[in-house]
């Protein structure tokens, strides 16, 4: 048994750390947050230089790392730095699964930080059901013709690329029947309807109407994208954790800071026994999502009912003590905590928000006891 | 026991509904239902209608202008009006101001501020909480000093919620800075048109622009603007407190929350079927209502004592704490609901907000209400100062 990170994980998480602490101040992420673009391409830059894009991929795949421990690692800095950079959709999901079905030519491009990517899945009302797939792609000769729309995409309109899923067989909620294509966003027929997300970044409602698309596009083969998508949505759900984690750590640690300078009736409010049993319980908690996430982690390349088992404890207990973390905070911290001026006004937000995607503490929860049951 | 309201309380339920139905706007309905801010204009509309039926001061004693409803009427009154979303009447001048004003103001204030609350001329704020008095509000240090008939103030409040739209601001100031925290404060009524007030709008988390920070610099009150005598001014504050915690449980808000939580879930679907069906979603749903339930009814069991002449003490706290957590949790139910969809930052102050938004139309407010509604358990006495209120007075000490 060993917890330590490797060396090299190590340096990376101190440099990766070093670099934002310097330059991903409040300042700086209140004004890209409330940029135009939504997150900042001299920060992007900066990231592939340091290679954190790099270090989400494997050795065959163009990178140096790409395993659980990896992705954990880089995650959890982004989350207490709380970056908005689309590392997630670029690395992890859309470039993942690029990695993941052998389709390398956009791969260096998006390691070097020159080229951003979406992963176009979820629609209107599949919420967090994998399964549901409506958007329609049918073959005709050398033509694939895609319709349908695809629902708060994020990182849409930045991408050059969407890795987006269609259905070729099979009902709505069928895990057989989807595959996978590479979608240029310039393609006649597709509409974009772009905004910001309330914790930073933006999203898209994708339209499709009669899109074409050439045979080349197809990355999986036909409808059996299912299993790879589910794969690369348990290693996404692994960096959601380790993300809300490090956004959790800045989120106490900042009402720590607060609780010893802040004076109400004559003494630090930090003296006030019903407050320091909370940061106590924060503390407790927060043991807890390293470890699971840890678990997560260390289970991503087991096989799939053990692996998703794993994901779904993480993702559900990461909901469950993100929501009281973030909660705590703001009520120890009184008003203050209130303002978005004020730096956990943003990491209060995502924490909460991140149980809005890759499936919620619910979702989870069922699915665990499912996987659990069989 | 009777857990039945008598006829004469259901017969005036049904004037209130009757009324709500023909003069309320739906134009107001429909905003608030989508939990969007009013314009300055829309609030007063809404207190002109109400104030032209009679209905606006119904804590006030006739002889000022009111209705002088009892405990009960009043809640029958606040709970229609929240079911059929009609706008919060803005508490300031009415729920805080009025009730001190009668009690402790001179004649000439009564009969020159109290008529003008009625009708709309003035649009009170409330300046009491500093940046660094907050649960400690008796250390608050904005200082008025006597000078011949006038006072100079200087300092700063924060937190004055809807500062931006009101021309008269009642302020909590130290006169006297030798004595102890509590004995050298005075209750000072000030125009914000005067030269040295300055106020500034504080963006909340949500995007919202509701709160302010109100700066004074050299400012000279008419010393006709204090309010009963001087250095006296913490009493008349905790009096107007008992005030300000009428309606304190919310079960009105609680109600009409619940019931868009259940509409929503009905919309939304989840693996299939009505989120509404979910067994984890539906147990959330139901734990939540029956808290409201028997709050609900611990309300009026407090409210029917206060009928009674009762005042409410460590009640209040109790409904306060339990009311914020109650709402604060449907808010959070009903994000939850809201799925995906509940990510999109519909900012209303933004341009473009008119602009047609992702998913369906409830989802856009529910994150932004679920973060604003936090500050209910940290406003008005934050939920441990309230604890810490109620385990006094059972440990006594
Ligand atoms: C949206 C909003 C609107 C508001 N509107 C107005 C307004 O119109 N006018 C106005 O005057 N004020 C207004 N307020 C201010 C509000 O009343 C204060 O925020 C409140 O009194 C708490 O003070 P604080 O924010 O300074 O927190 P603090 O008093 O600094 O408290 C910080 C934390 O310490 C805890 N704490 C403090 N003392 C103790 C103790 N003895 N024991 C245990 N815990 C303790 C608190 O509960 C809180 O968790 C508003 C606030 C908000 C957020």
């Amino acid at each position: 048994m060993n917890f330590e990170l490797t060396e090299e994980r190590q340096m990376m998480q101190d440099s990766l750390r070093r670099f934002l602490r310097d330059r991903y101040t409040t300042e700086e992420r209140n004004r890209i947050v409330a940029s135009e673009a939504g997150y900042s391409p001299q920060i992007w830059a900066d990231l592939a230089d340091l290679g954190i894009i790099g270090a989400l991929f494997t050795e065959e795949q163009g990178g140096f790392g790409g395993d659980g421990f990896d992705i954990a690692c880089v995650f959890e800095e982004l989350g207490r730095a709380g970056v908005v950079e689309p590392l997630l959709e670029t690395g992890i999901l859309a470039g993942g699964l690029l990695a993941d079905l052998g389709h390398d030519q956009l791969l260096e491009a998006v390691v070097a930080g020159q080229t951003q990517l979406a992963f176009a899945h979820s629609e209107p009302t599949s919420r967090y059901d994998l399964s549901h797939v409506e958007t329609t792609a049918n073959t005709s000769g050398e033509t694939i013709t895609l319709s349908g729309r695809k629902a708060v995409v994020q990182n849409a309109e930045a991408a050059d690329h969407f890795v987006i899923s269609a259905r070729e067989g099979g009902t709505i909620r069928d895990e057989n029947g989807i595959s996978l294509f590479l979608l240029s966003k310039d393609s006649p027929g597709l509409t974009l309807m772009g905004y910001p997300l309330m914790g930073g970044g933006r999203a898209a409602e994708i339209v499709m109407d009669q899109v074409k698309i050439p045979a080349t596009a197809r990355l999986s083969p036909p409808g059996e994208a299912y299993p790879i998508i589910e794969r690369r949505h348990a290693m996404a759900i692994v960096a959601a954790s380790a993300e809300a984690l490090g956004a959790m750590e800045t989120a106490v640690a900042l009402t720590i800071a607060y609780l010893g300078q802040r004076t109400q009736f004559g003494r630090p409010i930090g003296t006030f026994q019903v407050l320091q049993h909370r940061v106590a319980d924060l503390l407790i908690e927060l043991e807890q999502v390293r470890s699971i996430t840890i678990l997560a982690a260390g289970h991503l390349n087991d096989q799939r009912e053990i692996r998703e088992r794993y994901v779904s404890a993480a993702k559900n207990l990461v909901g469950r003590v993100g929501r009281l973390v973030a909660e705590e905070c703001i009520q120890m911290h009184g008003g203050i905590a209130m303002t978005e001026e004020y730096a956990l006004a943003h990491f209060a937000k995502r924490i909460v928000l991140a149980d809005h995607r890759l499936g919620d503490t619910d979702h989870h929860l069922e699915r665990f006891i499912a996987l659990t049951a069989s | 026991m009777d857990l039945t309201f008598s006829d004469e309380e259901r017969a005036f339920r049904i004037e209130v509904q009757t009324f709500l139905k023909e003069k309320l706007p739906a134009r107001l309905a429909a905003k608030t239902r989508a939990g969007q801010s009013l314009t300055k204009a829309e609030h007063e509309e809404w207190h002109a209608i109400l104030n032209a039926r009679g209905w606006l001061a119904g804590n006030w004693p006739k002889a000022h202008g009111g209705i002088d409803w009892n405990a009960v009427e009043r809640h029958i009154f606040e709970e229609e009006c929240a079911l059929a979303y009609a706008p919060r009447i803005v508490p300031f001048g009415l729920m805080m101001l009025g009730p001190v004003l009668q009690k402790f103001g001179s004649e000439a204030q009564k009969a020159h501020w109290l008529p003008r609350i009625l009708t709309g001329e003035d649009w009170w704020c409330q300046g009491y909480s500093e940046p660094g008095a907050g649960s400690d509000l008796a250390s608050l240090k904005t200082r008025a000093l006597r000078d011949g008939d006038h006072y100079i103030v200087n300092g700063q409040k924060t937190w004055t919620t809807l500062g931006q739209h009101a021309n008269m601001i009642f302020c909590l100031v130290r006169t006297d800075p030798d004595a102890k925290k509590q004995e050298g404060i005075s209750f000072l009524l000030i125009d914000m048109h005067s030269p040295g007030v300055e106020v500034r709008p504080i963006v909340l988390l949500d995007g919202s622009a509701e709160v302010n920070e109100v700066w004074f610099t050299d400012v000279r009150v008419p010393a006709e603007n204090l309010v009963g005598k001087e250095n006296e001014g913490w009493t008349y504050a905790k009096y107007l407190l008992t005030h300000e915690r009428t309606n304190i449980a919310g079960t009105g808000f609680s109600n009409a929350g619940l019931e868009a939580v259940k509409r929503i879930a009905a919309q939304e679907q989840s693996g299939g079927q009505p989120l509404i069906r979910n067994p984890h979603f539906a147990a959330r749903l139901a734990k939540v209502e029956i808290d409201l339930m028997a709050m609900a009814t611990t309300n009026l069991r407090i409210i029917s004592a206060a009928k009674g002449g009762h005042t409410p003490g460590v009640e209040a706290s109790m409904l306060k704490v339990k009311g914020s957590v109650i709402r604060q949790e449907i808010n959070d139910l009903a994000r939850r609901a809201a799925g995906p969809y509940a990510l999109p930052f519909a900012n209303e102050t933004l341009e473009g907000a008119n602009e047609p938004r992702p998913g369906p139309d409830y989802a856009g407010p529910l994150a932004a209400q679920y973060f604003n509604n936090r500050k209910l358990s940290i406003y008005g006495g934050s939920n441990e100062i309230q604890r810490q209120i109620i385990a006094k007075s059972a440990l006594e000490i």
